[in-house]
């Protein structure tokens, strides 16, 4: 589906430190997903395997905060890359539960997941950044706009689908992208 | 009862000289924005949320404690305060851990549909995520600090109505902390009645019933009025 | 009582008076009035010469100070006297020995810090003992309380103060007689007369001060004050941290009721005026006037939304007049001379004499009193006698906290609430702090926001939040990770908070940014976009997090 040539809108999904719940929650839109993908060409998303982010973006959903070095690097590289960009879903609204860490010193984080967690043993001892296998954490998690400048919100843990829906819609047909207030709040 | 006549959104208007401006606006069915007032405790005057424009006067008013006079001409909804109006919900929303996907109060909460009310899609300034603790002590109820707003409603109902005085504030500015007796984990206090009106008045999560989970809890205001014409009144509203 | 006083002074041919207030007492004056004493004692002239504490002289940054007053030769005032330099005082003037060690320790009696202030208010502290009544009665103390009960009716008392022109010492500089009529009329049973005395500011120590050298000159104002709008019962608001002013005023409280200048029937009149100590627990927010009732009446010091104004309903809902304690010490001035004669001191619209706390980048620092429509440049130049190290001026910054900055192209005009407020300043309490080439601006304006934000008292909103806020992106101003949009958002900030906070300290606290963003634009910018500070102060450590729109 990303190889089509075709002139419709080129979308982008992407996913942050989130849990994924937003992606699910797009793929929850049951026939309509069918719908959208006829309106426009996925270029790049989690749920396709596809390496680089592309160039020439028309439209790009964010799932989650930026929580680490790789995180910033794709969130800069998506901004230069896309005409609008989509904060979507609470963790790149406003943080959510992802920045709930912040409260915490950063090296019990990752000593507590490694090799102090909750039970019995951890996955063994906390890997170097120098090893590149995992990136580094950011001092402090803030919420997409925090790092790029975001043109549209789409809040909700996850948006229910109608929201999505209802914002795709708005986002496609050029329209102004206002939401009615039920379908703004938080959470 | 007399009677003054005011301008409200370029609609003259009457109200009884002990009125506030709030209480006029509001008999108008305008809706202006609100968050430590609430129908039955005393004004607190401390969100600032229901500031309106008085003609003539360089400040504006805080509309709930703001009598009404004669030939005042006041705007309740013009550009500016709509913007100032944002960005007060916006401090509140960094100031603590408002995280409402995984809040008590989730879709119910005061907090949560200003924000969405006013059109705060987003909060333009720093999160300050504070390391606030949780008391549950309480053996009903429980005091979430990362959610608190510092409306003070809870305390004026604990003062005012159940008379026991057992919530105040303490500390001050970003610190200041709703606290139970003498700054003591509130289960060990010994003034609470455990009556948990100040749970009911409670506009976010930060006070809640034991055991509630994420988006379970509702808060009833309407026992405050019932309570307050029964005592005051003798009108009992049974049904 | 005063005669008395006076004769008793009359048998020394020559008293050495020590400045014996906070600064000096810091410096070391307790033991250089101790070590006069001895060296008084030592040589037998118990019965000739005096030592006495007073009050405060001005020039603080350079006590101890002691002023020697002698039979038949003008006063010298001497700075930096130390314990081993003290005898030399008496070696000199006692016996007419020459002190080589002496001659660069007296202050020249045409020295510009003194010639171009104008004492009205501070006119008696130096020469009294703040610890003794007889010493302030010698002086003429009393007498206007005297006068006013004999001569005066409360109408005509308040009408003096309207006519005097006097404003409110505390920074808004509202008409003094005009509250003092409000009040006057107000009706209720029992008014109250508060004297602010919690002095927040940093820097300014004004009300310490005349409190510490001159506490009977504030309580017989506050006493005319009651007899003017029916009160008869005063309380002064001390800072916490001012343990001294506190004992002095206690003291002095307790002399004049024995002396029947306080309490019941004072002066054999029919007016009874008690004046009790309530001390500050160390709120800068309790200075309003709102917060400071609720503090006095043992609340949470938290204002509360005006109206009612104080003068209509105050403590325990009775009219309250409440007035700083420098206006205060205005009010035997005004009394004893004439309100023509004080009317005569200063400009059209603010009438006689201010009292500053000089500080910074000044040589001459400390406490002066000057005429109200003094240039800056007078009282920078002449008076604080130029920059350290001969650097440039940059600004001066007053009203503290809720005030701004002054830049060098205003130095020539004259100081008085309206032009300071037009130049994005206000009067404030009297704090005010020399800048020079070295001082930079975002970090100043941090500097107050972060005060602000320490002493923001929570209960409103904006200013609890939104000083929060608007330190942070001072913050990131001062160390490079600030962008253009932070400064926008900082100013979008500074206005909401200034016309929606609850009370004076959220709608002034923007102020030092306002004025320094009005003057220093291109500061703040180069902080920002070069990563430059000029003044040199700023490390920048971080970079932006965000990126701009591509």
């Amino acid at each position: 589906m990303a190889t089509s040539t075709s002139s419709k809108p080129r979308l982008a999904t992407v996913w942050l430190g989130g849990c994924a719940g937003c992606h699910m929650s797009l793929l929850d839109l049951d026939e309509r997903i069918v719908d959208v993908l006829n309106l426009v060409d996925l270029v790049y998303s989690p749920i396709a395997d596809i390496k680089h982010f592309p160039e020439g973006v028309d439209v790009t959903l964010v799932e989650g905060s930026v929580c680490n070095e790789e995180n910033l690097h794709l969130a800069r590289e998506l901004r230069k890359k896309s005409k609008l960009v989509v904060a979507f879903g609470d963790c790149a609204v406003t943080g959510n539960v992802p920045m709930m860490r912040n409260r915490l010193k950063l090296e019990g984080i990752i000593s507590a997941v490694y090799t102090e967690p909750f039970y019995r043993e951890g996955p063994g001892p906390v890997p170097q950044p120098e090893s590149g296998a995992i990136p580094a954490l950011l001092p402090k998690v803030v919420p997409l706009h925090g790092v790029i400048p975001v043109d549209v919100f789409l809040p909700g843990c996850p948006p229910s689908p109608d929201r999505i829906w209802a914002a795709i819609n708005a986002i496609l047909s050029g329209g102004p992208i206002e939401l009615p207030v039920e379908m703004r709040t938080f959470g | 009862m007399s009677v003054v006549t005011l301008t409200i959104n370029d609609k003259l208007v009457s109200a009884p000289r002990t009125a506030t401006l709030l209480d006029a606006i509001q008999d108008q069915g305008i809706d202006v924005p609100t968050l430590c007032h609430l129908k039955g405790l005393s004004e607190r005057g401390g969100c600032r949320l229901c500031v309106v424009e008085v003609e003539g006067s360089p400040r504006l008013a805080a509309s709930c404690v703001t009598p009404v006079a004669e030939g005042m001409v006041i705007r309740t909804h013009t550009e500016k305060i709509i913007k100032y109006r944002r960005q007060m919900i916006e401090l509140l929303l960094a100031e603590r851990n408002h995280v409402c996907a995984v809040c008590v109060q989730n879709g119910n909460c005061e907090l949560q549909t200003l924000a969405a009310k006013l059109g705060v899609t987003s909060v333009r300034y720093d999160y300050i995520c504070p390391d606030l603790p949780m008391d549950a002590s309480h053996e009903r109820f429980v005091m979430d600090h990362n959610r608190c707003v510092l409306c003070g409603r809870c305390n004026r109902v604990c003062d005012e109505v159940e008379g026991a005085h057992t919530l105040d504030m303490a500390g001050r500015g970003i610190h200041s902390k709703v606290i139970a007796g003498m700054n003591q984990p509130w289960g060990t206090s010994r003034s609470c009645t455990s009556c948990g009106k100040c749970v009911q008045v409670c506009p976010t999560g930060a006070l809640f019933k034991k055991g509630s989970t994420a988006a379970e809890m509702k808060k009833q205001h309407d026992f405050l009025l019932w309570i307050l014409d029964g005592r005051e009144k003798k009108i009992w509203r049974w049904s | 009582m005063a005669q008395s006083e006076l004769d008793r002074q009359k048998q020394f041919r020559c008293r050495m008076l020590v400045c014996a207030s906070t600064p000096c007492i810091s410096s070391g004056a307790l033991a250089v009035e101790e070590a006069l004493k001895k060296a008084v004692e030592a040589e037998g002239l118990q019965t000739e010469i005096e030592t006495v504490a007073t009050g405060c002289l001005g020039p603080c940054s350079r006590g101890p100070l002691v002023t020697v007053q002698y039979e038949g030769q003008p006063d010298v005032a001497y700075e930096g006297v130390t314990v081993e330099i003290a005898p030399f005082l008496l070696a000199k003037h006692a016996k007419g020995l020459l002190v080589p060690e002496l001659d660069n320790k007296a202050i020249p009696a045409d020295w510009p810090f003194f010639a171009k202030q104008k004492k009205l208010v501070l006119a008696e502290s130096g020469t009294v003992d703040p610890e003794k009544l007889e010493s302030y009665v010698a002086r003429g103390g009393y007498s206007a309380l005297g006068q006013t009960l004999r001569e005066m009716t409360p109408e005509e008392v308040c009408n003096e103060m309207v006519k005097s022109g006097l404003r409110g010492r505390g920074g808004a500089g509202f008409p003094t007689g005009l509250k003092w009529n409000m009040v006057r009329k107000a009706p209720g049973e029992r008014k109250y007369v508060v004297a602010n005395g919690d002095e927040g500011d940093p820097g300014a120590y004004m009300d310490r001060t005349l409190m510490e050298s001159d506490p009977h000159r504030v309580l017989e104002g506050m006493a005319i004050a009651g007899f003017a709008v029916g009160a008869d019962q005063g309380y002064i608001y001390v800072r916490g941290e001012y343990p001294l002013a506190a004992k002095r005023l206690e003291k002095a409280i307790r002399q004049a009721e024995r002396k029947g200048l306080l309490g019941s029937r004072i002066l054999d009149s029919n007016f009874n005026f008690r004046i009790d100590i309530r001390m500050g627990a160390g709120a800068f927010v309790c200075g309003e006037e709102t917060a400071l009732m609720q503090s006095i009446m043992g609340r949470r010091g938290q204002p509360v939304p005006r109206p009612p104004y104080p003068a209509n309903r105050g403590l325990w809902g009775g009219p309250t007049l409440i007035n700083n304690v420098e206006t205060f010490g205005n009010i035997t001035t005004i009394i004893t001379k004439g309100a023509t004669f004080y009317a005569a001191y200063g400009t059209e619209k603010s009438k006689g004499a201010k009292i500053f706390a000089l500080a910074g980048k000044v040589n001459n620092t400390g406490l002066i009193e000057v005429t109200i429509g003094i240039t800056l440049r007078e009282i920078v130049f002449d008076i604080g006698g130029g920059i350290r190290g001969g650097r440039p001026f940059k600004a001066a910054q007053t009203g503290g906290p809720s005030g701004g900055c002054i830049p060098s192209e205003y130095l020539v005009t004259p100081i008085d609430y309206e032009t300071l407020q037009r130049l994005g300043s206000i009067m404030g309490s009297g704090g005010l702090i020399v800048m020079d080439d070295q001082s930079c601006m975002p970090d100043v304006a941090k500097f107050f926001m972060e005060f602000c934000m320490d002493e923001s008292c929570g209960k409103c909103g904006p200013c609890r939040g939104g000083t929060v806020q608007m330190h942070r992106i001072l913050g990131k101003i001062t160390n490079g990770s600030a962008t253009m949009e932070d400064l926008s958002k900082l100013e979008e900030l500074c206005i909401m908070v200034k016309e929606t906070s609850l009370c004076g300290l959220g709608m002034t606290a923007p102020n030092p940014i306002y004025s320094t963003l009005r003057y220093f634009r291109d500061e703040y910018e180069a902080h920002i976009r070069d990563h430059h500070c000029p003044a040199g102060v700023c490390q920048f450590t971080e970079k932006p997090l965000r990126i701009a729109v591509a």
